[in-house]
């Protein structure tokens, strides 16, 4: 859509994780629309539908020309069902087939709640495991132009709610590629959740096909005085915060939750048993949502390494404004992580 | 279908709001890289002469919900021009007070309910405002607009079902401009009379050419006496081109998924300049009353962006306000 073009040259420089690695950089559209070119090579049974993937703009160019290349029997537009289109592809995979289903926003996902939740999730369990189901589910996440109340939201905090789901959510092209592969390899429904102002970033991708495992997360920057959890975008923002940060001497260490389904208990405890401090910083709602999770999870698990309340950073209780300068109220960043960090180090 | 049956005051009016619609989206259009309305707009020029007919033949209460598309719904329904591009530039005096944007037009005083811009939201809204009609004894009816996708949808079904079933007086007007984004018609739907899907409900149904604004006019007029006079709903299918992409100003992809036969055809036959013909050649119209309506429109839109421009801008501390009523 063409408003979102603002956004693509408004997107910050991300960093890059192999930033050694000069050869090969690929942006995160660039590295998706490889992974889902050599799944689809790989495996016959691959396929890619959704609402506009085979137009001259492919998904923010996520799939642009892959029906050229594979024929509309593999990658083909959909009519808007959305809820029926999922039970389809959940009937597919129950059959074999690994589907992979994209829509623009998490938003419309709401029209199909009652197949991923009712049945993909809990298909394999309710017929003890004999039936599995094998699907990618995405959705890129809008942000700013105005997009509004429902055209803006995250929503994994719901889904993350569910037993049964995977949960995956990459901050950099090379997690992209290589977490879109595992997706796919998985057996069960996978909510594949992307932030539109990730799609300029680049970072160095392999050209071969790789797959990052489910549930590890990664140490982006290492720290011993605070210990930042940061899911999707705000992996960027908290990057550029302890930039800042360093400034004033503050020493951040900041964990890419890369997936939230499953999430990597380990990474983050042995984090906060070195710093004694956690901010978990989100694209969501705060309430009861992904941060509130990580945080209930430290203090359950991890009480006797906290030296200070945890903080979170994340959307407050509104929905997404239209107006910019509303949208500036609304959503948390650099500044707000920099004083979450200076209220809780000392 | 002929003009004679169209009184001269409603054929005048006719005109000006369809030409007030025109002009409203191309001044949008035309402004648009200034990056002062940061908001998705969806223009519908093409298609301005299927809002004003329907609403033509509505009363000020009567109900309509609006989708994506809404800037015809809205100026044709009454809704107040200042709001509107307030709203569009995200100002407090918006009608939604800048919350909103361009694709959540509302205007409570003239009956235009609200606009989703979930493809398809409106409709089950729209028959429930129908059941509160109906629950009251009200007299209103209600119509909510959609494109041709939104056919697609579970949700339009379960709606039609129940409406018929019930008997509520509301109006489904389909407006079929054969895209929805990039995507033709014909790559999402195999039965491309969007008719046939009322019908199995046994809901009477209208086809309507929505660049001939009599046959629009006396099609929704059929329509609306049916709902208005208690037997249930109606449904309307209206075509028209969308002349520009699917959002924003202009159509640079245009090449890539249009169909060039398809787009001589509708692009060559406007709405407008087709009826302001009809309107001479009648002796309806002077080229001096044209001249007159269109100053006056213009000299409107001029107070409207202006209106726009000195607005405020919502306040920070109100991020919050009207979450809960
Ligand atoms: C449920 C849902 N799915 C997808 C979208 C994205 N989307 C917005 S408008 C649109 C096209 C709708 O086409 P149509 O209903 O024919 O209306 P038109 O834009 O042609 O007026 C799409 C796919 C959405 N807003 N809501
Ligand atoms: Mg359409």
């Amino acid at each position: 859509m063409p408003w979102t073009k603002f956004l693509i040259d408004k997107t910050e420089p991300g960093f890059d994780e192999h930033a050694d690695q000069e050869d090969r950089k690929l942006t995160f559209s660039e590295a998706m629309r490889e992974g889902l070119d050599q799944s689809l090579a790989r495996d016959e049974n691959v396929y890619v539908m959704g609402q506009g993937v085979d137009d001259p703009s492919g998904m923010f160019g996520i799939t642009v020309d892959l029906h050229k290349q594979y024929g509309s029997e593999r990658v083909f537009d959909t009519p808007l069902s959305e809820n029926g289109l999922t039970g389809i592809a959940v009937g597919s995979a129950i059959a074999g087939m690994r589907p992979v289903y994209l829509h623009n926003r998490p938003d419309f996902l709401m029209l199909a709640m009652d197949q991923i939740i009712n049945h993909a999730a809990k298909w394999s369990y309710m017929f003890g495991g004999q039936s599995t189901v094998p699907l990618v589910i995405m959705a890129v996440i809008g942000r700013g132009w105005g997009s509004a109340a429902q055209h803006s939201q995250s929503l994994h905090g719901l889904f993350m709610h569910i037993p049964g789901l995977r949960l995956v959510m990459p901050s950099t092209a090379y997690d992209a590629k290589g977490l879109l592969t595992a997706s796919i390899a998985d057996n069960n429904p996978v909510i594949f959740i992307m932030h539109r102002w990730l799609f300029k970033h680049s970072s160095f991708v392999p050209e071969e096909l790789y797959s990052i495992p489910l549930g590890k997360g990664v140490v982006r920057r290492k720290g011993k005085d605070v210990t930042i959890v940061a899911i999707s975008y705000m992996v960027i923002e908290a990057m550029r915060a302890a930039e800042e940060l360093e400034k004033d001497g503050y020493d951040v260490e900041i964990i890419d939750s890369r997936t939230l389904l499953p999430l990597d208990e380990e990474i983050i405890l042995d984090s906060i048993k070195k710093t004694g401090r956690l901010i978990v910083a989100d694209t969501d709602w705060v309430t009861a949502g992904a941060s509130a999770e990580i945080s209930a999870m430290v203090a359950d698990k991890g009480f006797e390494y906290l030296k200070m309340p945890i903080k979170r950073v994340g959307w407050p209780n509104s929905h997404v404004p239209g107006s910019y300068v509303l949208e500036e109220a609304f959503y948390p960043g650099v500044d707000d992580i920099v004083s979450s960090v200076k209220e809780i180090v000392k | 279908m002929d003009i004679t049956e169209i009184d001269k005051a409603t054929l005048i009016n006719l005109y000006s709001v369809i030409s007030r619609i025109r002009k409203v989206q191309l001044r949008i259009e035309e402004l648009y890289h200034q990056d002062n309305m940061k908001t998705p707009v969806h223009l519908c020029l093409g298609q301005e002469a299927i809002a004003a007919t329907i609403c033509e033949n509505l009363t000020k209460q009567d109900y309509v919900f609006s989708n994506h598309r809404g800037h015809g719904h809205y100026l044709a329904k009454g809704g107040d021009l200042n709001a509107m591009i307030a709203e569009l530039h995200c100002k407090e005096t918006g009608c939604s007070k800048g919350r909103g944007g361009s694709m959540h037009l509302i205007d409570l005083s003239v009956g235009l309910m609200g606009s989703s811009s979930i493809v398809s939201g409106g409709i089950p809204l729209a028959v429930g405002v129908a059941f509160s009609s109906a629950c009251k004894k009200d007299g209103l009816i209600s119509v909510v607009f959609f494109g041709d996708a939104a056919s697609e949808e579970g949700v339009l079904h379960e709606s039609m079902n129940f409406a018929a079933v019930k008997k509520l007086p509301v109006l489904f007007v389909c407006e079929n401009n054969f895209y929805s984004v990039f995507s033709h018609q014909t790559t999402r739907q195999l039965v491309t009379d969007i008719t046939a899907r009322p019908k199995a409900f046994g809901i009477p149904t209208y086809k309507a050419d929505g660049r001939d604004v009599i046959d629009a006019y006396l099609k929704s007029k059929q329509a609306i006496e049916v709902v208005r006079g208690g037997q249930g709903p109606a449904f309307i299918e209206c075509k028209a081109y969308r002349w520009r992409g699917h959002a924003g100003a202009g159509d640079e992809l245009k090449d890539k998924y249009r169909k060039l036969d398809e787009w001589d055809e509708w692009m060559n036959c406007c709405p407008l300049q087709k009826y302001e013909t009809l309107l001479l050649d009648n002796n309806i119209l002077t080229d001096k009353i044209i001249d007159t309506v269109n100053s006056q429109i213009d000299v409107e839109i001029n107070k409207a962006f202006d209106f726009a421009n000195e607005s405020p801008l919502p306040r920070k501390d109100e991020l919050e306000k009207y979450l809960y009523g």
